[in-house]
């Protein structure tokens, strides 16, 4: 808004739609080129991949049915069980996280103590902290517990809060006017029913764009599983989706492409339905911090 | 009265503070331990004092996964924050169906990158890759991009271009807050486009890029799942970068005790880099609360 011209001209105009058309179709490509070659036979996949478009809708149909048969009934890389364990991992995760944050960021938010801004910023350096640097000594703490090779090492820790849903949930109820947590006093109310009538009520927006955010770190997450699980029966869809990469070899990446469909295909829709909520939600993050 | 509030401050955090205990403060503290030990899991740690840090300055490995990161990183952090910038501010437009717009090129973002980095596999493959046909179709002949350690580098730093989106919509929404009379000002005043670009709008988001260049680094230092996907660390090691050492000598080698001398340093350098930027950083931005 800011940069926009002064007095827009039709070619300037012109160029600003023809700017756009070209940034969503270059973002969108990889996605548009995933969905063509898994409906395309092998042979086409594999020789000549510069007929993007299927010979005929029909052709597509039906090599396309093939091809999601295949990835879905292998029998080896068992992709509806890994689907089922994603999705599991990823409830638990989410559902921990939610109750956590939404409770420790109500201490930070609306109970003043001693040391509280200080807790605030510690807790917001350990998101600087990469995963890599304690996967290690993490390993070493869940092997002595008897976790690795369950589905434990991957949703337990969600339970204790998340830095940055914490971070996410405390800003949203610090727009939250200080007037209704007295008159909820006023009403009875000590700080468990002044978050749950006052607070959780009014935040469900955020409390969605958490839950979606964490979904979606959990859905996506690669090294995490890539530590901790060691059963391939236990595998997530991103640990499949390599190893079926590796098992192919010869590379069909027709198959290839529909089992990354099958991967891609839930978190791009629940973006697509969410897609405001978390946008905003990913602003909010680098410009009120 | 505050100090009564403690306790009670402490019992609505007291979930975070368990879980900081057992899973951030607990493995930095086991990983300093275990980084002068040799240990391979089968019996106790043997603590060997400095060993593996002597080792690692040694180590050719070493060299080539520090040397990979660092140059990862020094081009990707650019390239992301002029690729972010200059879409925000074409997406800041006034233009009709902004919020597709906004949607498709977001929605890249949003991709696990392991069905990222495999859809970018194909498209940079040296026959059926898409990249090089294209390249073909306007008489350039395309590399085999994966069995040239430079051009394998070059692959992996430009698939980051279409995981932009969160630096993006962060930038979009600093822009917004750009206040319009003082571009509107200069304008009166005669300077062009650019003048604008940079004297009012980039000072003015300063704050924010400064931000997205931090997180930017600690992404960037970590770099991990596409390199793994895509290439394997190779050819010859020329995208084998630090985590994938990490990993490797963590859970390939059974070396517990070097893979912590591994995560430490690295955790180090990550923190020194950002203190680094944050001091470096506090000279150029501005910051509007701040005026004399």
């Amino acid at each position: 808004m800011s940069l926009a011209m002064t007095s827009p001209t039709r070619t300037g105009r012109g160029v600003l739609y023809l700017a756009l058309a070209l940034c969503a179709l270059v973002a969108l490509f990889p996605v548009l080129y995933m969905g063509m070659i898994s409906l395309q036979p092998a042979e086409q996949a594999m020789s000549d991949a510069g007929m993007l478009l299927p010979a005929s809708p029909a052709s597509a149909a039906s090599h396309g049915a093939a091809n999601y048969g295949s990835v879905l009934t292998d029998g080896t890389v068992d992709f509806p069980l890994y689907f089922r364990n994603t999705l599991v991992i990823a409830l638990l995760s989410v559902t921990g996280v939610v109750v956590s944050s939404v409770i420790v960021a109500y201490g930070f938010a609306r109970v003043s103590w001693r040391g509280r801004g200080a807790c605030f910023l510690v807790m917001l350096a350990t998101m600087m902290i990469p995963f890599p640097v304690i996967m290690v000594p993490l390993f070493v703490i869940f092997r002595s517990l008897g976790w690795i090779g369950t589905f434990l090492p991957l949703w337990v820790p969600a339970w204790f809060g998340s830095a940055f849903s914490i971070f996410l949930l405390r800003q949203f109820y610090m727009t939250i006017p200080r007037e209704l947590d007295e008159s909820a006093r006023l009403d009875g109310c000590g700080h468990a029913g002044i978050l749950l009538r006052i607070l959780v009520p009014l935040s469900l927006p955020a409390i969605l764009v958490v839950a979606l955010l964490h979904f979606m770190f959990v859905w996506n997450d690669f090294l995490g599983p890539l530590v901790f699980l060691t059963h391939r029966d236990q595998y997530t869809l991103a640990l499949g989706l390599e190893l079926y990469m590796s098992r192919l070899g010869t590379t069909p990446w027709n198959l290839l492409m529909a089992a990354s469909t099958i991967m891609v295909a839930p978190v791009l829709l629940l973006f697509l339905l969410a897609q405001r909520s978390f946008i905003e939600g990913i602003s909010t993050s680098g410009t009120k911090g | 009265m505050r100090w009564r509030n403690t306790g009670t401050g402490l019992l609505w955090i007291s979930p975070w503070i368990v879980g900081f205990a057992c899973f951030t403060i607990l493995p930095l503290a086991l990983g300093a331990w275990y980084s002068m030990t040799d240990w391979t899991l089968l019996e106790a740690p043997i603590p060997v004092g400095t060993e593996n840090y002597e080792r690692l300055l040694g180590d050719q490995v070493v060299h080539v996964a520090l040397w990979n990161t660092l140059v990862y990183i020094v081009i990707t952090i650019p390239l992301l924050t002029v690729a972010s910038i200059a879409l925000a501010i074409l997406l800041s437009r006034p233009a009709r169906f902004q919020a597709f717009w906004r949607v498709a090129v977001f929605a890249p973002s949003v991709l696990p990158l392991v069905a990222l980095a495999t859809i970018f596999k194909l498209m940079y493959d040296g026959d059926l890759g898409v990249v090089n046909r294209g390249l073909d179709a306007v008489g350039v002949q395309g590399p085999e991009w994966f069995a040239s350690e430079t051009w394998a580098m070059v692959a992996i730093i430009l698939m980051n271009l279409w995981v932009v989106g969160p630096a993006m919509v962060i930038y979009l929404a600093s822009l917004r807050d750009v206040p319009r009379d003082l571009n509107e000002a200069a304008s009166i005043d005669g300077v062009n486009w650019w003048g604008r670009l940079v004297h009012v709008t980039l000072p003015m988001i300063s704050p924010v890029i400064l931000f997205n260049v931090i997180i930017g680094l600690i992404n960037a230092a970590q770099v991990f799942v596409v390199p793994y996907i895509m290439t394997g660390g190779g050819p010859n090691r020329g995208t084998y970068f630090w985590s994938m050492y990490v990993y490797d000598a963590a859970f390939r080698y059974g070396d517990m005790g070097y893979a912590s001398t591994l995560g430490i340093v690295q955790f180090l350098a990550i923190l020194l880099l950002t203190i680094g930027l944050l001091l470096v950083g506090r000279r150029f931005v501005f910051y509007r609360g701040a005026m004399p």
